[in-house]
């Protein structure tokens, strides 16, 4: 009980942070023009001529890589430099309930972010009559796409005071998640590497288990793999910020 | 209520606490001194359980600091050097969020807050965000939340830094009273030595990581080179005839003059020491030697002794000290 509150508190304290900054309201705003963009523009919504949000989904991944991070990388970062870790760790809390309430305000101002889409459903139900399954499977798959990103985000962000290299450096982790088993990559891994060497890369990428829900899908080995890597990278945090406080 | 025991702490090769080992009972106020650098900053996020110790054990209340941290670490109020806050948190918000982690929850709440609002007159801010208060509000902000749940256990990074002579005035009042009247057992850090007279029941020096000084203030005193020395003014008389008069005496060690004018000489006799204590015979031997010659005094009196002084010569002699050396 003591655990679930002292986490509620850190998240709704980090929640309050997030709308006390005009960043939010930027970020959630940018979110909703870059998704409109690439939904409207680049995927041809209305060439495909269906009612379904494809292509709408199809771009979340891209998207967050740049928007994660962003959202992400403060969550450290401004504790160390306000000082107020030293008040955080202090305090009868532990390492992992402030990791996790962090991680879930963020999260939660994610899921915001993405609720505020809603007009696309809209749009689809009026247009025609979609797979209100699929669409459901593809809310779920994006956010916890974004969940992922933003696990490692976190995980970057108590690596280094520094917000750009936290930023670049979970980039660039993401990204290899979603190269990693795109299909150019993989070809060119295979005219050298060992094919167990490839599945094993291919084996990390989210983007296969994106797709599956994107198809209307819910495979627990799916979820194994989202959950799994969001532990494994909140886990990390709580080892770095450990040894960080150690030296 | 604080047990430290023999605490070291490495940064990389750089030896910043050295086998200090510092013990506080309720109702007592350690201060903590030591010139920039000494390493109490240190020491405190040792004790408060933000660093791990190299070596050596915390415990408070009888509970460990690394096996059972949770529990040691809910007896304390911290109140870290320069007062971080959340800075686009309100007042209000900010002092909510630390009685929430501290397990207040409803009424409980409310009441730990308005209390600590009240005893740190914070009402003409409260609902202003943290990053507009002044550096007196900023600072009592986090004094507020380091004794919002009336810890039983505080420690406290210079407390009256950056506050102007009154506020500096009300912060050791309230630490005082604090000590002497809820019984709590407190620590203090400060460089600021009129602090210790005001408001510490003990003291502890550190220097380059090392404690150099444990005891009473007052022990602290009779350290001091001045302390017992005697002072006095006559008239009509020759320096040399009152120097070498006052070094006659036994109870005299040394004699300093300090002004000379209008043949008015001001000198001071400093007093031998046995085991570093002044002989407290020196004022009466002056006294009757002023009598015996029926010299003309203006001035006598005995000199209680220097705090700055006896710190300057605590941390400055017993090792020589390179500055900037990081
Ligand atoms: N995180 C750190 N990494 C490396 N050195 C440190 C760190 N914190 C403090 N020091 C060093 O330890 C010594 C003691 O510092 P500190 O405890 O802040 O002194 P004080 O509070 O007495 O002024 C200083 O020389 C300081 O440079
Ligand atoms: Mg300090």
């Amino acid at each position: 009980m003591r655990a679930v509150r002292n986490i509620w508190a850190v998240t709704k304290r980090e929640l309050g942070s997030y709308f006390s900054s005009p960043v939010a309201y930027v970020f959630i705003i940018i979110f909703l023009m870059l998704s409109g963009f690439f939904t409207f523009m680049v995927g041809n919504f209305f060439a495909r001529n269906e009612a379904s949000l494809a292509s709408f989904f199809l771009w979340h991944p891209w998207l967050y890589l740049f928007l994660v991070p962003a959202a992400g990388m403060r969550l450290w970062a401004e504790e160390r430099r306000a000082g107020t870790i030293e008040l955080l760790f202090t305090m009868p809390i532990t390492v992992w309930q402030t990791i996790v309430g962090k991680f879930l305000a963020a999260w939660v101002f994610l899921g915001l972010a993405l609720a505020l889409t809603f007009p696309m459903v809209i749009t689809v139900i009026y247009l025609g009559d979609p797979d209100g399954g699929a669409i459901f499977t593809g809310y779920l798959g994006s956010f916890l796409v974004a969940g992922v990103y933003l696990a490692i985000s976190n995980m970057t962000s108590a690596m280094t005071r520094n917000q750009v290299v936290s930023f670049i450096t979970a980039l660039v982790l993401c990204l290899f998640l979603v190269l990693a088993g795109w299909r150019p990559v993989t070809d060119m891994l295979v005219n050298w590497a060992p094919a167990q060497l490839v599945a094993a890369v291919a084996a990390f990428s989210i983007i296969p288990h994106f797709d599956s829900l994107q198809r209307g899908v819910i495979d627990s080995r799916d979820l194994t793999y989202y959950f799994s890597v969001i532990v494994f990278a909140l886990f990390t945090t709580g080892v770095i910020l450990r040894s960080r406080r150690a030296s | 209520m604080i047990q430290a025991e023999d605490l070291v702490k490495w940064f990389g090769p750089k030896l910043a606490v050295d086998h200090v080992s510092l013990n506080v009972k309720p109702g007592e106020v350690l201060g903590f001194l030591g010139p920039n650098g000494a390493g109490k900053s240190t020491t405190m996020r040792l004790i408060t359980g933000f660093l791990p110790p190299s070596e050596g054990k915390i415990a408070i209340g009888g509970h460990d600091m690394e096996n059972d941290g949770i529990a040691a670490r809910s007896l304390i109020g911290y109140l870290p050097e320069n007062a971080p806050a959340y800075p686009e948190m309100t007042v209000a918000g900010f002092l909510g969020f630390s009685a929430e982690i501290r397990g207040l929850r409803g009424r409980q709440k409310k009441e730990a807050v308005t209390h600590a609002v009240e005893i740190c007159c914070l009402e003409p801010v409260y609902y202003q965000t943290i990053e507009t208060l002044s550096k007196g509000y900023l600072h009592r902000t986090c004094f507020a939340q380091a004794i919002l749940h009336d810890p039983p256990v505080l420690i406290m990074d210079e407390p009256t830094d950056g506050l102007d002579p009154n506020q500096k005035h009300e912060v050791r009042n309230l630490i005082k009273r604090m000590g002497q009247q809820e019984n709590k057992a407190i620590i203090i850090s400060t460089h600021i030595l009129e602090e210790v007279d005001a408001v510490c029941s003990r003291v502890v020096i550190i220097n380059q990581g090392r404690i150099v000084f444990s005891g009473g203030p007052d022990e602290l005193r009779t350290r001091s080179r001045s302390s017992g020395a005697v002072t006095i003014a006559v008239r009509g008389v020759s320096e040399s005839d009152l120097k070498e008069s006052l070094t006659a005496l036994p109870n005299v060690d040394s004699v300093a003059i300090l002004a000379k004018n209008d043949g008015r000489i001001q000198a001071r006799a400093f007093p031998a020491r046995k085991d570093g204590k002044p002989d407290l015979g020196t004022a009466r031997a002056v006294a009757a030697l002023l009598r015996e010659k029926n010299w003309e005094f203006e001035e006598l009196h005995t000199e209680k002794g220097r705090l700055d002084e006896v710190f300057r010569a605590i941390t400055i002699s017993e090792t020589p000290q390179k500055e900037g050396a990081e």
